[in-house]
């Protein structure tokens, strides 16, 4: 995904001079590398220093640049925490803010580098839009959103490398942002991810499928902030049940965000949620370890699901 | 470089004079107006405003206070100015108003929120690196307090705009030796001196009477090419008002109808207005 973010980024950088990466000692490989000897002057590496990464890309932003802002997760939203939320959000500047290897997508390298917790702190500030594309595909497509700049602040998190494109044969084509992309139809219920976790979701399906011969709908939920209402009005009227899987602690995320709005609306519509343990496991191995460690496998999902559904 | 004459020093003295009255008099209707450290940056501000920025509607110098809490000083130059209507200065912190004690992005004139210590450097530096990126013209000024040089944020900035060379970012000191706690240079002996940090790391570096408009202009218009230039104007917090100098609890207090009059006998008295 950082790979298909890069070379979007770059591609959009040839055609608009507006567009500026500003990154915190990140390995700039390939498409980066080549946005820096490209456009040297649009490419900055504030080294290790998040906080003037966040706040010269909002002083850029004002004289009317689109920058991206760029590092792994916990330092790109954690670190310069306050800069975001007063130098981007309170003053409604086009910065986006990419956090890589958001979740577990550093597994061998401790909690201080995996961002557990950064969908619940990013929708906890005023104004700004929350971001999670699932594959290479999404990333791309919301990658050319944000540096139309028309989103205004935002905060995307991605993976790092290999992650499959996900759709399949029926899957819908188009990133709306405010609506999920449905990358599989069903009747049954509906399962919702974001990021690494929408892979997780289509093994739950097959599960539910080959053993209770339940037909289960897959939405990706790209955009977690802001949601269309009228999205939520169609999810919420097609199924009595849906399922909310997220590589985030399960705390503030998006099954809140769901929850609150049933609650608001009044739907008779069940909502079941899994996430990621609030705790700092000690735990080194893959990724899939990491989430095996947390509960977070579609094994110990379809499972649990078989159960409470049966 | 244009040397002030005596007249013109006259009229830059008995603004800033004005602008002190103004001030103390609109400490009366709100409770809290962070008097002290407008009054120690209140010259800097009115160099920059009066002296050196062009003030035409295409203007691109840019001016941010960093300091967020010296913004009464900057509404009363504003407003002077006319950049500022005169009753929304009078509906200052009021809820019929748009003027909070920080400044706030979108406000006529204010180009950045601020109020937090140690933002407006970075973001000074983003503005000057992107006027540099295209190519743009006009000045970038960023005011801040020397408290707000001990936040790591403002040393991030001071590398960067080295590093990128920013000869269009200058960055004024208000140096009156005062957090909201203690006089720094006892307290915080290892900060001193200040320019010496600032030319370590490659700036063009002044040291000046920070309440002098000569002194100040003169620094100000001053570029090297390749460097940004960090002039540390020595202030006093609460300059002219002798009750007020140096005494913290003027940080944030307004003073009651017998003070403000003993303020203004001491302002006009000391003044050659």
């Amino acid at each position: 995904m950082r790979n298909a973010f890069a070379e979007t980024v770059f591609e959009l950088a040839c055609s608009d001079d507006k567009i500026a990466a500003i990154v915190a000692d990140i390995s700039p490989a390939g498409a980066m590398n080549e946005f820096r000897s490209r456009f040297p002057s649009r490419f900055v590496n504030t080294g290790v220093a998040e906080q003037i990464m966040i706040g010269m890309a909002a002083g850029m932003a004002m004289e009317g640049m689109k920058p991206f802002a760029y590092t792994i997760a916990t330092f790109a939203l954690y670190r310069p925490f306050e800069f975001i939320r007063d130098d981007i959000c309170y003053q409604q500047l086009p910065v986006t803010v990419v956090g890589m290897g958001a979740g577990l997508g550093y597994p061998t390298l401790g909690a201080t580098h995996q961002a557990i917790e950064d969908v619940s702190v990013a929708l906890s500030i005023a104004g700004l839009s929350v971001l999670a594309p699932c594959d290479p595909y999404e990333t791309r497509e919301l990658t050319k959103i944000c540096a139309s700049g028309s989103l205004g602040p935002t905060y995307m998190r991605i993976g790092k490398a290999g992650e499959p494109e996900l759709s399949e044969k029926g899957s819908e084509s188009d990133v709306v942002v405010g609506r999920f992309r449905r990358i599989r139809r069903g009747k049954d219920i509906a399962i919702v991810g974001y990021g690494p976790s929408v892979k997780v979701c289509l093994e739950v399906a097959d599960a539910l499928r080959d053993q209770a011969s339940l037909t289960a709908s897959v939405y990706s939920a790209h955009t977690i902030n802001p949601i269309q209402e009228s999205f939520l009005e169609e999810l919420f009227g097609i199924y009595d049940r849906i399922v909310c899987v997220e590589e985030m602690i399960q705390h503030g995320g998006l099954a809140d965000v769901l929850r609150r709005w049933r609650d608001r609306a009044d739907k008779p519509v069940e909502i079941i949620a899994y996430g990621l343990r609030k705790e700092f496991l000690h735990v080194y191995g893959s990724q899939a370890d990491l989430a095996e460690a947390h509960g977070l496998t579609s094994r110990r999902i379809s499972a649990d699901l078989l159960v409470t559904l049966s | 470089m244009v040397v002030p004459n005596a007249e013109e020093r006259g009229t830059d003295i008995r603004r800033c004079l004005r602008y002190r009255e103004k001030i103390l008099e609109l400490s009366q209707s709100v409770g809290a107006l962070h008097i002290a450290p407008a009054f120690s940056c209140l010259e800097m501000i009115d160099v920059v405003y009066n002296h050196v920025f062009d003030m035409s509607d295409e203007s691109a110098d840019r001016f941010i206070l960093s300091k967020g809490h010296g913004a009464i000083a900057l509404y009363t130059v504003l407003a002077d100015l006319g950049v500022i209507a005169e009753d929304e200065y009078q509906d200052y912190c009021k809820p019929e108003g748009i003027l909070g004690a920080h400044p706030d992005r979108g406000v006529p004139g204010i180009i950045a929120s601020t109020g937090s210590l140690g933002h407006g450097l970075g973001l000074a530096v983003g503005v000057a690196n992107a006027k540099k990126i295209m190519g743009l013209p006009g000045r970038v000024v960023v005011l801040v307090s020397d408290g707000e040089l001990q936040e790591g944020s403002t040393w991030e900035g001071i590398m960067m705009a080295a590093n990128l060379g920013l000869s269009n970012l200058t960055v004024l000191v208000d140096a009156n030796d005062f957090g909201g706690m203690d006089r720094m240079s006892e307290h915080h002996r290892a900060f001193y001196p200040i320019d010496d940090k600032f030319s370590a790391f490659g700036w063009m570096v002044s040291v000046v009477d920070g309440h002098n408009h000569d002194s100040i202009k003169g620094q100000l218009i001053k570029t090297e090419p390749g460097k940004p230039s960090a002039i540390v104007c020595q202030t006093v917090k609460g300059r002219g008002v002798p009750y007020m100098e140096n005494n913290p609890i003027w940080h944030y207090r307004s003073p009651n109808e017998e003070e403000l009059a003993e303020a203004l006998v001491a302002l006009r008295g000391g003044s050659d207005a």
